[in-house]
């Protein structure tokens, strides 16, 4: 084996590693935008939005990413959008993350009891202020676990991206291999950045879910137990 | 130009044979690892534990495309060239495998500690404690979530395309690739993955339903 080649490429690969992380951090907060506002849509406004939001879940969480971004790359330009491969990734990931975000979210705000609505409505709040004072954080900071590795699975998933020949870490990796022939080496070196990266994201998003909710959630539990031991 | 029409639409239903297939493969050989990584992460001897805890977290945090190019390049590199479908059946494979021992992990931890107390005390081996006492507890509380899994897995052979093996996905491209009308042949394309799907998502919803019922009593 042949390391050598592979890392006179290394500016290629650093390159893809920071695109990877501009797309997934992008995917992570647009994404996460968009599941709230399609939860506070179902919440909040009639049954027909309700139907709607639950139909555009289902789809995007019942066909594969890789159908997703063909229909978004190939099949928008036909409609006369045409937009980049790093456009199109973008928003795949984005609408992708969005549902699944929607659907983890949504399980957050249905576990907080319903007495935290009445109460909030008593209060003389409206239903969107109840949603965005009361509800809307310790469902988040409920969900928090759940939410990060889907972030997590989203940033591995941005190597499909490179089947429209995007050139984030995945897509470098591919043209590195064409100028060195050295398959195997260059997908070791990659698959372990993608490794580093995953364990980074997690800790991260660990760390996040302390600052962001530190008296609600479970997390704050285990700092706890771990300070008590 | 071709257009696209019935023996294209056929092409594409053919290849969602394969796609059936290759999970269907994939599943077995997985389930089969990862059985044995599940069993192996809850074992006495903290180094088998320790092995399989980390084969877990390395192959969950890695894309399934590596797992599929690690894989193909790897076997070739130790001289074992294999036809597209069985290294895609391996790849996958082993991508499930880690999926489905933390899945199953968890199934088996949250069966009463009791449980394992009391088979102990009639004397059985271990082997026999998980035999009789513990998996049948335990294959009724992972039903939900490896169902749920395998919906992830049907989506997830949609990857192999790349190493030229032609499934749904592949055929896809093949045919956009020939008649240049993307939106009907990927509709096509997703409405199959769907019909696949969306039924499996169902299911998997309804058993947490009827399991949670049943655990209230």
């Amino acid at each position: 084996m042949q390391f050598d080649p592979v890392l006179a490429e290394s500016d290629l690969i650093l390159k893809g590693i920071w695109l990877t992380i501009v797309l997934s951090a992008s995917a992570i907060v647009l994404g996460c935008t968009l599941a709230v506002l399609l939860v506070a849509l179902r919440t909040l406004a009639g049954r027909w939005a309700g139907i709607v939001v639950d139909a555009y879940v289902e789809l995007m969480r019942n066909t594969p990413f890789l159908i997703q971004l063909f229909m978004i790359f190939f099949g928008l330009p036909l409609l006369g959008i045409r937009m980049s491969g790093v456009e199109a990734a973008l928003l795949t990931m984005t609408l992708n993350l969005g549902a699944y975000s929607t659907e983890i979210i949504r399980a957050g705000v249905e576990s907080i009891h319903k007495s935290q609505f009445e109460a909030g409505v008593s209060l003389a709040m409206t239903r969107r202020q109840v949603f965005q004072y009361v509800v809307l954080q310790p469902a988040f900071a409920r969900v928090w676990p759940a939410l990060s590795s889907q972030f997590v699975l989203m940033m591995l998933a941005s190597s499909i991206c490179s089947f429209i020949s995007v050139q984030e870490l995945s897509g470098a990796a591919a043209i590195v291999e064409q100028r060195t022939f050295r398959s195997f080496e260059t997908y070791i070196i990659v698959t372990v950045v993608y490794l580093v990266m995953a364990l980074s994201l997690k800790v991260f998003l660990l760390w996040l879910g302390r600052k962001l909710f530190p008296q609600v959630s479970g997390l704050s539990r285990l700092d706890a137990k771990a300070e008590a031991a | 130009m071709q257009t696209f029409g019935w023996p294209e639409a056929m092409f594409i239903f053919r290849a969602a044979g394969w796609t059936l297939l290759l999970t269907a493969i994939s599943f077995a050989i997985g389930s089969l690892i990862g059985g044995a990584f599940a069993i192996m992460r809850l074992s006495r001897i903290k180094l088998v534990r320790n092995f399989a805890a980390g084969y877990i977290l390395v192959i969950q945090s890695i894309p399934v495309l590596m797992v599929l190019f690690m894989s193909y390049y790897g076997l070739s590199i130790i001289g074992i060239e294999l036809p597209p479908f069985f290294a895609a059946s391996a790849s996958l494979a082993v991508y499930v495998s880690a999926y489905l021992a933390e899945i199953w992990r968890g199934s088996i931890e949250s069966v009463p500690y009791q449980q394992w107390e009391a088979s102990a005390s009639l004397a059985h081996s271990p082997a026999q404690t998980y035999r009789y006492v513990i998996l049948p507890q335990a294959i009724r509380i992972s039903l939900p979530p490896t169902v749920g899994f395998l919906v992830q897995l049907v989506k997830n052979t949609s990857i192999v395309s790349v190493v030229g093996f032609v499934e749904l996905s592949r055929a896809g491209q093949l045919v956009n690739n020939a008649t240049f009308q993307a939106f009907q042949v990927f509709s096509l394309v997703a409405v199959i993955y769907f019909a696949i799907c969306f039924p499996l998502s169902r299911l998997s919803r309804h058993l947490e339903k009827v399991m949670n019922a049943s655990r209230s009593h």
